[in-house]
């Protein structure tokens, strides 16, 4: 499919790669201290990108206002990030760089991110752990009081920081201190239990929000001179995943049907690590943590159906697989690779668990080789949780762990200065599209959400102050008015349907659509058999969905609806944009490209550019801009984790 | 089948009969209400079991039971019901979303209810607002460090043992169990777990004193209640924090109460 218009210019600098980060700095625009404080930025999410955010351009004099649907910043979703952080700090003295680390991630994402941009955040990435040391971030220490690091999958080199198992807690209690620190001050006002529901658009700029407080039920607008989303990824489109339960692509989707691209929403990670499904209750699936796989072992029996217990089936009878194919990173291959290779060896039958969906994840050896005290100072917490969630103990009999959804790389099309192509819209952390292309890499997270919100926007708001003049607007503008009557307008549409089933029954089965069709593998016929299910249950839901209970007042049925009612528009694009990426690539897996044993068959001639997609009006094909990736320092290669 | 969503099914089946608070909104004085024989299996997590309750109630054109969750994880202090008398209910070092129903008899009797104390008031249901907990926080809750401009990480090594300590005490979730459980709704393991995790790095030394100052002249001021070493917040805690900060905290409140007693009577400094 040949693109709808020129080419998007991603705004990047040329020129040397390690000094474009720097020279674009001493380029940008600034604004004048005194005159800071007469801007108002209106954050929306308060997640490790959002509260970083938030708290920065606070202590620089921006007037804040944020928002998030918690009752608490603390308890957004970057909380429960387990493993760790990556920063190029090289403390192990093991050949690491920001350059190895841009390398990896570039590698990593499939050459489907933007140079420019990794860069960037291999640069900051060093900036990141000093400044969650000074806020006091407790970090893992080595007895000489110095840093500890751990490997994640995808690298060669210990570069990743960690605090115990909560690793997002940690980071993300930084953040919401640095935060709380500037709403004691008054240079923030908090918002929580509070949702955005639109954007407000005047005279082709974002300047508002539209927002519905959570307990009162009262929709309300807020106007500023800029808007920032740091609302999150949509991993819950598929139901189950390991994200929150509220985690949402409410704010993103609404922002592009006011004009925002959306980009390469296909890229969906698959987390090779989960604790298996255990019934149709499910409301959501557990992690666990990536870095066990630094000491857990890999296998499934060598024949299929094996019934055995694992204790009774002896060595030469187990398969590592990814040991036996990936000899050079064994246990610790790339997501995608570690996942896919799970669902092969369950759809051969050599599953185990109930079902036959499941791997084993064995610490034996490791225990025998370390010790358990050692395994318990490593993972305790996340061995606890495994043994409350299944009643196994993981000390004795392996983990079984299955692949789940757990992270969008897809996003909302940002340049290299985080703005959308909407203007005054700049979009932060797991809600924009930057930095991971096709796939990311364990402990990138963390690490893009805080550069995004304690070293990137800080620099490129500024310029965008500085170098746009803007009348100021109030809520009193029609568009305030129309947006908002719109607003109030939709939730009554909710809730006046009054039909039979419930919001969750729609979810589920949208969830149970997406997995078994855009899941771990696509292919044409069942993406196009998607593409035509998905508007049947739409329009199946705006007549029979039951959304009990009134508007103004805390109404959690009306706030799943309006959730759902956006997944089942977004689900769309992820499919529509899943079939015209003829390729595989990172997370985006087309059976029909692959070699013969197995492996991701990605086409650069056709397909290496960015889709960024417009929305074109209901029931319209959205139209799909191209935003050109070029690789002027990792050459492009075939990923090889051989 | 590529299906993980299809999960497997046949396994056992339990009954409970359930007494729920249900309250309109914060001006509704609310009331016990029963729920009886409610299905679920024992692999359910506990809120897995309210969600098919709520499915249930909704399929009959009832409204749902509200109550806060989020993670799911034991990790995000969102979810917040007391089971039987006991905040997150009898599993010990558990929130009760992690709680499963393999931890109760078929045919138990359970009575949920929200968080009980002055400076939690109910929203609606099993949700209350936490907002004291944030303001406690931004009393004095931090580090004073801006962006930008700070030191090596490696600059300042800690002691592990240091850092250890640290981190047992950041471990808080901010649930309010803690409150829940007091006698006196005392809000002393949070406050005291925020003051020791930034008091065992070098960073939080700084403002040691001032942020126990400050931080539990907040929580006075939200109307929790005083300490009377029940110790019931240690029991219930479900990241088992030791009631050992308190101490801690109690230590920096009255050096801080000292060191002001004697700017005091320095006549507050030079002019
Ligand atoms: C279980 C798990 C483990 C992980 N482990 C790691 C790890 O070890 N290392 C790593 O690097 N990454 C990890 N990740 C990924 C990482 O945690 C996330 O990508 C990252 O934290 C996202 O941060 P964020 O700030 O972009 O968004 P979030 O933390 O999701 O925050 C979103 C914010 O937006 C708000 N919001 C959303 N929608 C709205 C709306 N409509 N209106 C108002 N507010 C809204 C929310 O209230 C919240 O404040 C993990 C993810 C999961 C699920
Ligand atoms: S829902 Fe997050 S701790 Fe229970």
């Amino acid at each position: 499919m040949s693109a709808d218009g020129p080419l998007l210019d991603g705004r990047c600098p040329t020129g040397p790669i390690e000094t474009r980060w720097e020279r674009c700095k001493a380029e940008l625009k600034l604004v004048n201290p005194a005159n800071k404080r007469k801007y108002k930025v209106l954050v929306v999410g308060t997640g490790l990108a959002g509260a970083s955010a938030a708290a920065t351009l606070a202590e620089l004099g921006y007037q804040v206002h944020a928002f998030c649907f918690q009752d608490s910043p603390r308890r957004a979703h970057s909380i429960a990030a387990q493993g760790g952080i990556n920063a190029a700090k090289n403390y192990q003295n093991d050949g690491d760089s920001v350059w190895r680390l841009f390398h990896d991630t570039i590698k990593g994402g499939d050459f489907r991110a933007r140079e420019s941009n990794v860069h960037r955040l291999a640069e900051c990435s060093r900036n990141i752990i000093d400044q969650c040391v000074a806020q006091g971030v407790p970090f893992a220490r080595e007895y000489g009081g110095l840093l500890d690091n751990r490997s994640f999958g995808g690298s060669q080199v210990s570069r990743t920081f960690y605090a115990r198992g909560q690793t997002g807690q940690q980071l993300l209690i930084g953040a919401y201190q640095a935060l709380a620190r500037q709403i004691g001050l008054r240079r923030v006002k908090m918002s929580p239990r509070t949702e955005m529901l639109d954007v407000v658009v005047v005279n082709g700029v974002a300047r508002g929000i539209v927002v519905r407080d959570l307990v009162s039920g009262k929709v309300e607008t807020h106007a500023g001179d800029a808007v920032v989303l740091a609302t999150g990824g949509y991993g819950n489109v598929f139901f189950l995943s390991t994200n929150a339960k509220g985690c949402n692509v409410t704010a993103t989707w609404r922002a592009h049907k006011k004009g925002a691209f959306f980009a390469n929403p296909c890229y969906t990670q698959i987390h090779p690590t989960c604790i298996p499904v255990s019934g149709d209750h499910q409301s959501k699936l557990t992690l666990m943590s990536e870095s066990l796989r630094n000491d857990g072992r890999i296998w499934v029996p060598k024949t299929k159906g094996d019934a055995r217990g694992p204790d009774q089936i002896p060595e030469d009878e187990r398969d590592y697989y990814l040991e036996r194919r990936y000899p050079s990173y064994g246990n610790l291959a790339p997501r995608d690779i570690a996942s896919r290779s799970a669902k092969y060896a369950c759809d051969e039958g050599r599953g185990v668990g109930p079902g036959g969906l499941g791997v084993y994840l064995d610490f034996s050896d490791a225990i025998k080789r370390l010790s358990e005290p050692v395994i318990r100072e490593r993972y305790g917490n996340l061995f606890e949780m495994y043994e409350r969630i299944t009643g196994e103990n993981p000390y004795r009999v392996p983990m079984r762990i299955y692949p789940a959804v757990h992270y969008t790389m897809g996003g909302l099309w940002v340049d290299y200065h985080l703005m959308s192509n909407l203007p005054g819209l700049f979009v932060l952390g797991e809600a924009n599209f930057s930095d991971h292309g096709a796939n990311r890499l364990g402990a990138s997270a963390l690490m893009q959400g805080l550069a995004d919100g304690y070293f990137v926007i800080p620099y490129t708001l500024g310029h965008f102050f500085a170098s746009t003049k803007q009348e100021k607007v109030t809520t009193d503008h029609p568009e305030f008015k129309k947006a908002l009557a719109d607003t109030n307008a939709y939730v009554a549409r909710l809730l006046a349907v009054n039909g039979k089933r419930t919001v969750d029954s729609f979810h589920k089965e949208l969830g149970k659509l997406l997995w078994d069709k855009v899941g771990m593998a696509r292919d044409r016929a069942g993406l196009q058999e998607t593409l035509k299910r998905i508007p049947e249950l739409r329009e199946e839901f705006w007549k029979n969905v039951f959304v009990p209970g009134s508007g103004e007042a805390l109404n959690q049925s009306l706030e799943k609806a309006g959730r759902v009612a956006d997944f089942l528009e977004f689900a769309e694009l992820l499919a529509a944009d899943a079939l015209e990426r003829e390729e595989s690539c990172g997370g985006h897996f087309r059976t029909e490209y692959q070699t013969a044993d197995g492996e991701a068959v990605r086409n650069d001639e056709k397909f290496c550019y960015v889709a960024a997609w417009e929305w074109k009006g209901d029931g319209k094909p959205a139209a799909l801009h191209q935003e050109a990736l070029n690789y002027e320092f990792v050459h492009l290669a075939t990923r090889s984790y051989k | 089948m590529s299906a993980q969503q299809s999960g497997h099914q046949g396994h056992s089946t339990m009954k409970v009969t359930l007494h729920v608070w249900r309250q309109k909104d914060a001006r509704d004085p609310g009331r016990m209400v029963g729920y009886p024989n409610v299905e679920c299996s024992p692999d359910m997590s506990f809120l897995e079991m309210l969600d098919v309750l709520n499915e249930r109630l909704m399929e009959k054109g009832e409204e749902p039971i509200a109550f806060d969750s989020d993670c799911r994880e034991g990790i995000c202090g969102a979810c917040s019901l007391t089971v039987n008398g006991i905040p997150h209910g009898p599993r010990k070092g558990t929130t009760v979303c992690q709680l499963h129903m393999r931890s109760f008899e078929d045919g138990a009797e359970l009575f949920i209810e929200p968080w009980r104390a002055k400076a939690f008031p109910v929203l609606r249901d099993l949700v209350v607002d936490r907002s004291a907990f944030d303001r406690i926080i931004e009393a004095g809750g931090f580090v004073s460090v801006r962006a930008g401009g700070c030191p090596d990480g490696n600059a300042i090594p800690v002691p592990k043992e240091e850092a250890d300590q640290a981190m047992d005490a950041a471990a808080c979730i901010g649930c309010g169990a803690c409150v829940a459980a007091c006698p006196n709704a005392a809000a002393m393991l949070f406050v005291g777990a925020k003051i020791s995790h930034l008091r065992h790095l070098p960073q939080g030394q700084a403002e040691q004193k001032r942020r126990a100052q400050a931080m539990v002249d907040q929580m006075d001021s939200e109307g929790f209640g005083n300490c009377s070493n029940y110790l019931e917040c240690e029991a219930v805690c479900p990241k088992e924090i030791s009631v050992k900060v308190i101490a801690e905290m109690n230590r920096d409140y009255l050096s801080a109460s000292l060191t002001r007693e004697e700017q005091k009577n320095d006549g507050g400094g030079a002019g």
